[in-house]
């Protein structure tokens, strides 16, 4: 293969590696909303207060999946 | 991208700056790019909304009035519950923030318009003038207290210097995580959304068969903008949420 065709290649299997990240954000939001969920069905009345926070907590933790898909956009398009 | 029928498709085409009015001041170029010009609609809308809401000042409120007033207070509720009663002389500054970023983040959603928030110039800005605020009202407030947000109550003395380097270091990179998380949120959404529309422009410009799946990437088009939506509103309180707690650290100081 000539050097130029195994940069591009290595560009897109580096997207594909970025995008597993994608991943590891989807099991922070799963632990997130699934620990909320287990604490509001015990007690329910105090999921008002909290629901700021886990939204708080969402946010935080989606970025980090969203760094990673960055990472493999800008690979795609903008190298 | 480049489909064989329709025309190329470049999802980051989307970000590029060019300038609208072209103004030169001896020989630097000081043009109102499409960048400024979204930027004044969103600060002119925001005192727009909030001018319109505050001229009556009745009693019984009307539409625009409950908006202003729900908006004040969503915003006093934030800054109350995170920086105290004594961090409310920062409600200003977080209500600018905070209706900044949210019309700049809903501004971007219509079409052939620019999301000011998905340049890394502007929310680094912003991010910078929250870190300066707290460690220049921080200084001149409470002096050399104010390092005491360094050093966290009841933790042993043996493992105190790494936890001092610890913070310091989280202390740096708030200004760049702060920043980066709000712009690529709005950088990746919309990319994600340009993306999705290409491939319904692909799917039609395909052939006869292919036509008829261009309606899923479509429904999904559908789906992410509500999704994005939400991330517009919520990494725009995430801004100001995480300015409120910033600003906390210069009021309380050493009071995690």
């Amino acid at each position: 293969m000539e050097p130029h065709e195994l940069a591009i290649a290595a560009k897109y299997v580096g997207a594909g590696l970025a995008a597993i990240g994608t991943g590891a954000a989807g099991i922070g939001v799963g632990t997130l909303f699934g620990q909320f969920l287990n604490g509001a069905l015990r007690n329910p009345s105090a999921v008002e207060g909290q629901f700021g926070r886990l939204i708080f907590g969402f946010a935080v933790t989606e970025a980090l999946g969203i760094f990673a898909l960055l990472i493999a956009f800008l690979l795609l398009f903008a190298v | 991208m480049a489909t064989e029928s329709g025309p190329a498709i470049n999802p980051i085409h989307q970000f590029a700056l060019h300038p609208v009015v072209s103004i030169q001041v001896e020989g630097h170029d000081v043009s109102l790019t499409n960048s400024g010009l979204y930027m004044l609609l969103a600060v002119a809308l925001s005192c727009l909304l909030v001018a319109i809401g505050a001229r009556g000042g009745s009693g019984v409120p009307g539409r625009m009035q409950a908006m202003a007033e729900m908006a004040y207070e969503f915003v006093a509720g934030m800054v109350r519950s995170s920086a105290g009663e004594a961090g409310m002389r920062f409600f200003p500054l977080v209500f600018c923030i905070f209706f900044f970023v949210l019309l700049g983040n809903l501004i971007g959603f219509f079409p052939y318009s620019f999301t000011v928030t998905s340049q890394i110039i502007i929310t680094a800005a912003l991010a910078l003038m929250v870190f300066f605020t707290v460690v220049i009202v921080g200084i001149k407030d409470h002096g050399l207290q104010f390092f005491k947000i360094f050093v966290p109550p009841d933790v042993p003395i043996y493992i105190l210097p790494l936890v001092v380097a610890i913070e310091v270091f989280s202390f740096f990179v708030r200004p760049v995580s702060h920043s980066v998380r709000l712009f690529a949120n709005m950088l990746a959404g919309h990319i994600t959304l340009n993306v999705f529309g290409a491939f319904v422009v692909m799917l039609l410009g395909a052939g006869a068969v292919f036509k008829a799946f261009a309606v899923l990437p479509f429904l999904m088009t559908i789906g992410l903008f509500a999704l994005e939506l939400l991330v517009a509103f919520l990494q725009a309180y995430v801004f100001a949420m995480l300015t409120c707690m910033y600003l906390n650290d210069s009021v309380h100081p050493g009071g995690h």
